[in-house]
């Protein structure tokens, strides 16, 4: 496991283990997460990648069998210690998920509630901070005539572009996204692609994706996993052209997986 | 020959699905049919008691069955707040048991609970009623109402409403039951409902540092709107048409009391207690003038709330 000699890390994980009721899902995992970059996470069903990312917002706490042990560190501190607090480590770590969720409210409430919860910012600056976000997912000329309008009544890939926003609207310093365009159709796929490229300007994006083309388009830097181990992590350039392990070849020329 | 194999079966298909669809056409209509029926029955029965009292009715607090003078004012009153007062006291609970049931318990407790609620819901009204009466009215009596008495009897404006004699009996004791019997149909239901709520979506407001009542309150709540609506309407369904227990603790007096603690009567129990008594047409008719006002109130609610869930929709950006 060579965690690589990225400069200036945002994350850095330790030791990292995870278990699901007694199944360790993660073994020993050490990696960095460089600051403003993408860093994919790839391997097929099941390897921990999911896992590994939903221990960096600690979304796993919310059941019961799930823990987690070893250190994250963010900003000199440790995310998994029980004395950080989980509404604050959101805050800075936002997250999209496998579908659009977007919530039962106006598009404009989409974006202004989790702003909402940290900040009490009147209504032209809540407008304000809107229309950024908007325009920060590229959402802002199809949705500005329609603020008003439930979020449900945009399109597939609108609606995970509105999820982006959702997010970034808080001013996170980290996004996790979890296969963002797993439920996308290719055009939609493409529009958040572009996106990711202009957000690492402002954010540091960690990246799960089964779509090994996908990880190769958007990243910096990869890490392939299988069955819990982290087996290779590297500059994506390098990984895709050439691996240093043996199944990491095998799994990106399809052999395997 | 295959062919015509087929020809006949597709003939003998259109046969029977023509026949399937006027048989659930006939259901669908015999339903509307049967509901025309019952106003028209109430609607004529109550005719010598309309001819009679017209609108004033509504507005007449006598009860004189020996003097031909009817008004409904008492037992419509009645049956408003106590079901009122239990809708009151049922629907947060419910939503507390529910969000502890799908977000907060520890997934072993949550079947033994879930089933509790639910045989809850099957005790027989009877039984809440003759424990509302020899069990609870007199705890009421003996340790709550002197209570409210001492503690609110004096205060303006509420004052009134809970001063008085410690009978136990009365519409507060009366909304209460009637609370304790719609609470797990309400609860089952919100439970149900928040469980078909998408794990993404709670993700999705936990990612963004929700607290467990924020993600319930913003999101699962309006998620679920239609729902829990639905959920509240059979308890208020259930609280307004409830006879048995009502009769036993709601003291079926035909007085007018501002204070809770007093004695009343509802539309059902008034119904439930007299008409073995009813004699003359004047009488029989202002009961049945009775049920019909039952049926109107129902008709008023389940239509409130429907436009309540209208109006939700507009401010969600649903309706344009």
């Amino acid at each position: 496991m060579n965690a690589e000699n990225i400069a200036n890390p945002k994350i850095v994980v330790k030791n990292l283990n995870f278990y699901y009721g007694n199944d360790r899902a993660l073994k020993d995992i050490n990696l960095n997460i460089a600051e403003k970059m993408v860093t994919a996470f790839i391997g097929p069903s099941g390897c921990g990648k999911s896992t590994l990312l939903r221990t960096f917002n600690r979304m796993y706490q919310l059941y019961p069998k799930q823990k987690a042990t070893g250190e994250i560190i963010l900003d000199g501190a440790n995310i998994l210690d029980k004395s950080q607090d989980l509404n604050m480590l959101r805050a800075k770590i936002g997250m999209v998920f496998q579908k659009p969720t977007p919530f039962p409210m106006s598009i404009y409430d989409n974006i202004a509630f989790g702003v909402k919860l940290y900040e009490n910012l009147s209504k032209n600056d809540m407008d304000e901070r809107v229309e950024w976000a908007l325009r920060k997912a590229a959402l802002w000329t199809e949705a500005k005539d329609k603020l008003k309008q439930s979020g449900t009544s945009l399109s597939g890939g609108q609606q995970q572009r509105l999820c982006i926003a959702r997010a970034i609207a808080v001013k996170p310093q980290v996004m996790l996204l979890d296969e963002p365009t797993s439920a996308l159709d290719p055009i939609s796929t493409a529009h958040i692609e572009k996106l990711i490229d202009e957000l690492k300007e402002d954010f540091t994006i960690v990246i799960v994706t089964h779509n090994m083309q996908q990880a190769a388009r958007v990243s910096d830097y990869t890490a392939y996993m299988y069955l819990g181990d982290l087996i290779e992590f590297g500059d994506t350039s390098m990984v895709f052209t050439n691996p240093k392990r043996k199944e990491t070849e095998d799994y990106i020329t399809g052999r395997f997986g | 020959m295959p062919t015509f194999l087929r020809e006949t079966s597709l003939k003998r298909h259109n046969v029977l699905d023509l026949l399937f669809r006027n048989l659930t056409r006939v259901s669908a209509f015999g339903v509307l049919a049967l509901l025309a029926a019952i106003i028209g029955s109430l609607v004529m029965g109550s005719m010598p008691a309309i001819n009679a009292f017209g609108f004033g009715f509504l507005t007449s607090s006598e009860w004189d069955p020996v003097n031909d003078q009817f008004g409904a004012l008492i037992p419509i009153v009645g049956t408003l707040i106590t079901s009122g007062i239990a809708l009151l006291i049922a629907i947060p609970v419910s939503f507390g048991i529910a969000l502890f049931l799908t977000e907060l318990s520890p997934r072993i407790l949550r079947r033994p609970l879930g089933i509790a609620i639910e045989l809850l819901a099957g005790i027989p009204s009877i039984i809440y009623g003759m424990w509302g009466l020899f069990v609870f009215a007199p705890l009421f009596a003996d340790h709550i109402e002197p209570w409210l008495n001492d503690r609110f009897g004096a205060m303006p404006y509420i004052g009134p409403f809970l001063s008085g004699p410690p009978m136990g009996i009365g519409m507060l004791t009366a909304g209460i039951i009637l609370a304790i019997m719609v609470i797990p149909f309400i609860a089952a239901v919100m439970r149900d409902v928040f469980e078909i709520v998408p794990t993404l979506l709670k993700e999705s407001a936990y990612g963004l540092g929700s607290t467990t009542w924020e993600v319930m309150w913003n999101i699962v709540l309006p998620y679920t709107k239609i729902g829990v609506v639905g959920g509240i309407m059979l308890g208020l369904g259930r609280a307004l048409g409830e006879t048995m227990a009502v009769t036993f603790v709601i003291g079926n007096a035909h007085e007018l009391h501002k204070s809770l603690l007093m004695p009343g009567n509802s539309i059902a129990s008034a119904l439930a207690n007299e008409f073995t008594e009813a004699y003359g047409e004047l009488y029989t008719s202002a009961l049945i003038e009775l049920g019909l006002i039952l049926f109107f109130i129902t008709f008023v609610v389940l239509s409130l709330a429907r436009f309540m869930l209208y109006k939700l929709g507009q401010r969600e950006g649903k309706v344009t």
